[in-house]
């Protein structure tokens, strides 16, 4: 959090004359921006103080108070704490003004406001919805927004005990009073809008690159149902010839509105839940999350049970990074056969996380103040075995093999180009922002858990292309058997949680945007408490999500085989980009 | 671009393929559907073919995997079926999707509620497998299962109901053996305890 005590005599906020006030609510922070001083004051803030990289846009619904409230993280590139900002806006014709044209980044987080809590941003180019579909009536996380099947505000739900009685879902019918539609609506007159809206934002933005107006543009979709694309994701390219002349990412299909679902768990019925974000990396969702809540709680984990965190997280980061170097290999045209290869280590890594939290992928692993159960000394010679042998060995087999490959350079090497300011202004994070060269990595920049105890250094690439992309996160890998190495070293006896596991835990009442180096990128969860049991406002910041901003830059100009190899590079997985 | 990539390439899986053979050799025929072949396979170490051939071959699960939940029940001196659920509702609570349905017993005459569960019901369509229950339980009498071959060709009956939840405290030792046993050893050392101190306020 930002307690930041000389901001509060910074002569920029003495220079709104009282107009910008801190935020004073106990447990809560940042400033409270009136919405037509927003733009000057992020404008200034960019300029004259640094504050150049918008890590997230989010809202929080305040019913009872009667106004939205949308909150932005804001970051310098240098590292540091983070600048909060609240602009408040009324309930009934929500608008706040689009930062779009200080932070492209912000296009995507602002489209995804717009859906989930319909907050109108002025001024934004193409703000349609992102994750539900266009005839969708309603946001849903408006507080008073019901879903169909919609039992009760929050879980646990009082029809479960004493007086159970089971019942299927389908049998209900989905078409009763909790269904809401606009008065007006008339199925037999309805059109579907979503997609010529689509199509005429992307003839808008697709400036002609050659230089002829002789060949014609066409529009084509990839997706959503294509091998390439990891999972159901469609991009729609308007194509001159072979070459990419706009391309807009269309998502949504694996939506199921993680965060409404996660204000009305219980705080540790979260948990479970963020493994099915990204669920490759199920460790360092969880990771993510509890130390959010860590923060509101005051909660300080046990030092066995931070090694622990740290082992487990970046054991996740050797999976995900050297998963990811199997797949590219599949996006070039190696079909199947070298990424099964690195499912291998995938496996011996799954195989330790099995032992210790009783799932390979969905782990639910780490609990308020420390972790579920111990590892064992047995286990952590297996992960000894792990980081000295194998993984270095492999590592080496897989450098040996691909980095020098002519193949790789050719297809990658000077494609899908994000230059240093275009990834600060995408708010790209993770490989995909080091790639670019800026060696941002929050583990180094705003050190969480026991990082700032680790010897080792952040890799970087300097020309953000593909390749870059490939090379920094094999050096990541590297490291990260590095920290492993030292962490298993270090590894004290111990408790492995604070106190005594609970199921229902107090969190005061209060703000906390909790932000780690998630293998894909920033992984931030903002959640507000209310002090009751379940967490008024539960988000996520998705890096693969945020990511996707500038993959039409990325791609512009490219030809169509590329993009594939493009979108791969990025390392989207449509759990945590969908929600 | 001569080409020497795509061979280069194909080598590595030519290697592989014959890896594969050699360990065969070396493993004289028992690398396959022997207990040590299959630990030799998923082994930091392991060279050639990694693949287990399932369902001919099936991977040994580690004590702490979790599947469904289950019920656990002791038998009494007098051999009666003793269920340690108390109906307390403590999993049912806890349960991220909710998919737990719990009824108290009534006493027949009185009304009044026992301490055991009429209904108890998990609908194993919903249960995201998560361990909560078993995690949170004060009766040590919910348990996660390893049994995970459980595709039927209906959706009857994936609500299990209490009789098919049951499970006897032995069947619990025999996936479980540390858990049950350290479970256990708390037990009866609280009883221990609690016997001291009755007796030293006698
Ligand atoms: S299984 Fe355990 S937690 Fe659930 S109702 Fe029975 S005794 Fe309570
Ligand atoms: S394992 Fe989790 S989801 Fe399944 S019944 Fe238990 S608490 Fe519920």
């Amino acid at each position: 959090m930002s307690e930041q005590t000389t901001a509060a005599t910074d002569p920029l906020i003495a220079d709104y004359e009282g107009k910008i006030q801190r935020d004073n609510r106990t447990g809560f922070d940042g400033y409270v921006v009136p919405v037509e001083l927003l733009i000057s004051f992020v404008n200034r803030l960019k300029n004259e103080r640094g504050y150049d990289y918008l890590s997230s846009i989010t809202s929080v619904d305040y019913e009872q108070d009667g106004y939205f409230e949308v909150v932005y993280h804001l970051y310098r590139i240098l590292g540091g704490e983070s600048m909060t900002l609240k602009v408040r806006t009324g309930r009934e014709t929500p608008q706040v003004p689009s930062l779009y044209h200080i932070f492209p980044g912000a296009d995507l987080q602002e489209r995804e406001v717009w859906d989930l809590m319909g907050i109108k941003f002025e001024g934004h180019p193409d703000l349609r919805r992102v994750l539900l579909w266009e005839g969708f009536y309603g946001h849903p996380l408006q507080k008073d927004w019901k879903e169909p099947y919609f039992e009760e505000e929050i879980k646990p739900f009082k029809s479960r005990w004493p007086e159970g009685e089971p019942s299927y879902a389908e049998d209900k019918n989905p078409f009763a009073d909790n269904v809401q539609y606009p008065a007006d609506f008339d199925p037999t007159k309805w059109r579907e809008s979503s997609e010529s809206r689509l199509y005429s934002s992307l003839q808008q933005a697709g400036a002609s690159i050659l230089e002829s107006d002789e060949s014609d543009k066409i529009i084509i979709n990839l997706g959503p149902q294509h091998p390439s694309t990891h999972g159901v994701f469609r991009m729609v390219a308007n194509i001159e010839g072979e070459r990419i002349v706009g391309l807009k990412p269309a998502f949504g299909y694996l939506h199921r509105n993680h965060e409404k679902i996660g204000e009305r768990n219980t705080f540790i019925q979260n948990i479970p839940f963020t493994d099915r974000l990204d669920y490759i990396c199920s460790m360092s969702n969880n990771l993510g999350y509890v130390q959010a809540v860590e923060m509101l709680m005051g909660l300080q984990p046990p030092e066995r049970a931070e090694y622990i965190r740290v082992i487990m997280a970046e054991l996740t980061r050797v999976i995900n990074h050297v998963f990811w170097i199997g797949f590219l290999l599949n996006d070039l045209g190696a079909f199947f056969t070298p990424s099964l290869y690195a499912l291998e280590e995938r496996e011996l890594i799954l195989d330790v996380f099995e032992e210790v939290s009783g799932s390979r992928m969905m782990c639910n692993y780490m609990r308020f103040g420390g972790v579920v159960r111990d590892i064992s000394p047995e286990v952590l010679e297996k992960i000894r075995i792990l980081v000295n042998d194998r993984l270095p060995r492999k590592l080496e087999d897989f450098e040996r093999y691909l980095t020098n490959s002519e193949i790789i350079r050719a297809r990658c090497e000077g494609i899908g180009i994000l230059t240093q300011e275009e990834a600060i202004a995408y708010s790209a994070s993770g490989p995909v922002l080091r790639a670019s060269g800026v060696p941002y990595d929050i583990r180094r920049a705003e050190p969480y858990s026991i990082y700032d105890r680790f010897d080792f250094n952040v890799a970087y690439a300097t020309h953000g292309d593909v390749y870059d992309r490939y090379l920094v996160r094999v050096q990541e890998v590297k490291e990260s058997i590095k920290i492993l190495k030292q962490a298993i070293n270090d590894i004290p006896e111990g408790p492995y949680l604070a106190g005594k596991s609970q199921y229902q835990v107090r969190v005061p009442a209060g703000e906390a945007y909790g932000r780690i180096e998630s293998p894909k990128g920033e992984l931030g969860f903002y959640i507000v408490s209310n002090g009751k049991p379940n967490p008024w406002r539960y988000h996520v910041r998705a890096p693969s999500f945020i990511n996707l901003t500038g993959l039409e830059k990325m791609c512009l100009g490219e030809k169509v085989a590329d993009v594939v190899v493009i979108l791969g590079s990025i390392d989207i997985v449509l759990g945590e980009v969908d929600r | 671009m001569n080409g020497w990539e795509i061979i280069r390439g194909l080598g590595v899986t030519l290697g592989h393929f014959f890896d594969t053979y050699l360990e065969d050799i070396r493993w004289k025929g028992k690398r396959y559907r022997t207990k040590e072949g299959i630990e030799g396979r998923r082994n930091a170490s392991v060279r050639g073919a990694f693949t287990i051939q399932y369902p001919e071959e099936k991977l040994p699960v580690w004590e702490e995997f979790r599947y469904l939940p289950f019920l656990v029940y002791d038998i009494s001196a007098e051999g009666e079926r003793e269920i340690r659920c108390t109906a307390c509702g403590i999993c049912s609570k806890v349960c991220p999707p909710q998919c737990i349905w719990i009824t108290r017993k009534k006493d027949p005459e009185t009304g009044r509620p026992i301490t055991k569960p009429e209904v108890f019901a998990i609908d194993v369509d919903i249960c995201m497998n998560c361990g909560f229950c078993a995690e949170f339980c004060p009766f040590d009498a919910i348990k996660m299962d390893h049994e995970y071959e459980i595709a039927s060709r209906s959706r009857d009956g994936n609500i299990y109901q209490l009789e098919k939840l049951l499970k006897s405290k032995d069947y619990y030792h025999s996936i479980r053996p540390n858990n049950s046993s350290r479970e256990e050893k708390e037990k009866l050392e609280k009883e221990a305890e609690k016997l001291k101190k009755s007796e030293s306020t006698v």
